[in-house]
């Protein structure tokens, strides 16, 4: 497994919480996310890195998203073929 | 009452970082290492898999390299560690406010209070763990004890990943017959006075009388004592609380050797910039200053002066120390590091006036370089640099202050 950094729109309230709402693949698709399911501060060995972790549901699929807030990326684990 | 003390231990901190950020490097024997271009080249952390071919932290890089072949050398992301660290003491915040930083990978918790009985700070010492594997991917061991000084032990006992608990009512079983170099503040030269006198186990420390082991050792003798028979009761340190600053002083180890006399200058007035802006910063002034030279021989000499009067402004430091390095080094013997340092200090609020016209010079001086360091806020360090500076960049072009392994800050915590 390895680690994809990917461009993300998200939802900031005004408490702070940020949610994602969508995202872009490096082919220039795009994906909503449907649902937020699960917020948590994780830790991916698969990937290699640490930050919060949003369980998605996203094409009826669940998927985790990371937000990597000590370099305010968001990142995906990939299979290695694809990193 | 009997308190309730944590200490956790991240287990090869720098390298549980670097291996959770580089998957590849999971399994394969390791070390972070400081640039040997620069001459920094030493293991900084190794991870289990070095270690059992006996790579140790200090190590040269060609030691390492022959000890294990295959080591894979990785440079270090301080920066990265400072976030983790940080993000570690938040978790334990949510526990308790007393907590204790020792060094950036160790922290004592007091949990009194927060569990009603002892068997409660397994409890904590356990989700602590669980939690910082799961949300931050490293382990840690924790120590439970009723003292500082017995929860260090417990969890140095154990590693990685585990907790150990020694109670107060069984604490003689589990240390007495430890060896006596295990316990917190006895170094490699106690231990070998210790050893001399037939001492070897802690039990052993512990039967002997204290006065005999204050004619040994003095003060810290009679601690140690106090320590092998479990009655440290320094306090766990409260949220917020500011350790004390003994001393502020830099150093660095020099791309190449110096022989010259003007290298020399250009280093140390670098190091005696930062040291005056990091008093200024922190308010204080220094009455002695002290250098330290290490030789291309690894010898290695450290001489103090005082001051003509307490100050922190740039210039003094450096008149001084450049005085204290002619009359103790002899010239053109080849240097490896230099170090500065500010000792003595009190705060910059009281100061002594004087109708002395060079402390009237000294403080203006200070004035001067007070414009400096707002200069040098707004804009950046290089907006004003000295003439000399200018003469050798590869002396000149490093930032002390911002160089993370050579900024030293002696502190002794205010409460212990």
């Amino acid at each position: 497994m390895g680690k994809k950094y990917i461009e993300v729109a998200a939802y900031f309230d005004t408490e702070g919480k940020i949610v994602p709402v969508m995202f872009w693949w490096d082919d220039g698709k795009s994906y909503q996310i449907d649902r937020v399911l699960d917020i948590r501060r994780a830790a991916s060995l698969k990937a290699g890195g640490t930050g919060m972790r949003y369980t998605c549901r996203i094409l009826g699929k669940e998927r985790y998203l990371y937000y990597d807030d000590f370099t305010n990326r968001w990142f995906v684990e990939v299979p290695d073929k694809v990193s | 009452m009997e308190r309730i003390i944590l200490h956790c231990d991240c287990n090869n901190f720098y390298a549980s970082v670097e291996s959770l950020f580089n998957p590849k490097l999971r399994g394969r024997p390791f070390a972070v290492a400081g640039d040997p271009d620069q001459r920094h080249g030493i293991v900084l952390a190794k991870n289990y898999e070095a270690k059992r071919y006996g790579v140790k932290t200090g190590n040269p890089l060609w030691l390492a390299k022959q000890l294990c072949p295959d080591i894979i050398f990785v440079p270090p992301h301080f920066d990265l560690y400072m976030n983790f660290s940080q993000t570690i003491r938040n978790i334990y915040y949510e526990y308790t406010d007393r907590v204790e930083p020792y060094g950036m990978d160790e922290c004592w918790l007091d949990v009194t209070g927060c569990v009603p009985a002892f068997d409660g700070g397994k409890m904590i010492a356990d989700e602590l763990r669980e939690r910082i594997k799961r949300e931050l991917g490293i382990t840690i061991s924790a120590g439970v004890s009723f003292n500082k000084v017995f929860a260090k032990l417990a969890s140095d006992y154990k590693k990685p990943d585990a907790t150990t608990v020694i109670p107060y009512e069984s604490f003689r079983e589990f240390v007495w017959p430890l060896p006596v170099g295990d316990l917190l503040f006895v170094g490699r030269a106690t231990a070998r006075i210790f050893e001399r006198k037939c001492i070897r186990t802690i039990g052993d420390l512990a039967n002997t009388s204290r006065e005999t082991l204050k004619s040994w050792l003095g003060k810290w003798g009679e601690v140690l004592w106090l320590y092998a028979n479990g009655y440290d009761s320094t306090p766990v340190a409260r949220f917020g609380s500011q350790p004390e600053i003994k001393s502020i002083g830099n150093s660095t180890t020099l791309p190449r050797d110096l022989t010259e006399l003007e290298e020399v200058k250009i280093t140390f007035m670098v190091l005696s910039e930062s040291v005056a802006a990091r008093l200024r910063k922190h308010g204080f002034q220094c009455e002695t200053v002290q250098i330290s030279i290490r030789g291309t021989d690894l010898s290695w000499i450290e001489r103090q002066g005082k001051l003509e009067a307490p100050s922190c402004d740039s210039t003094s430091i450096y008149k001084k120390a450049l005085e204290l390095f002619i009359k103790n080094w002899v010239p053109g013997k080849p240097i490896r590091s230099l170090g500065v340092r500010g000792c003595n200090l009190s705060s910059r609020q009281v100061c002594q006036l004087s109708l002395m016209k060079s402390v009237q010079q000294i403080q203006r001086r200070e004035k001067i370089e007070e414009v400096l360091d707002g200069l040098r806020f707004r804009f950046g360090n290089k907006i004003v640099v000295r003439g000399t500076m200018l003469a050798d960049k590869s002396l000149s072009d490093m930032d002390p202050q911002t160089d993370y392994p050579h900024l030293v800050l002696s502190t002794v915590h205010s409460q212990i």
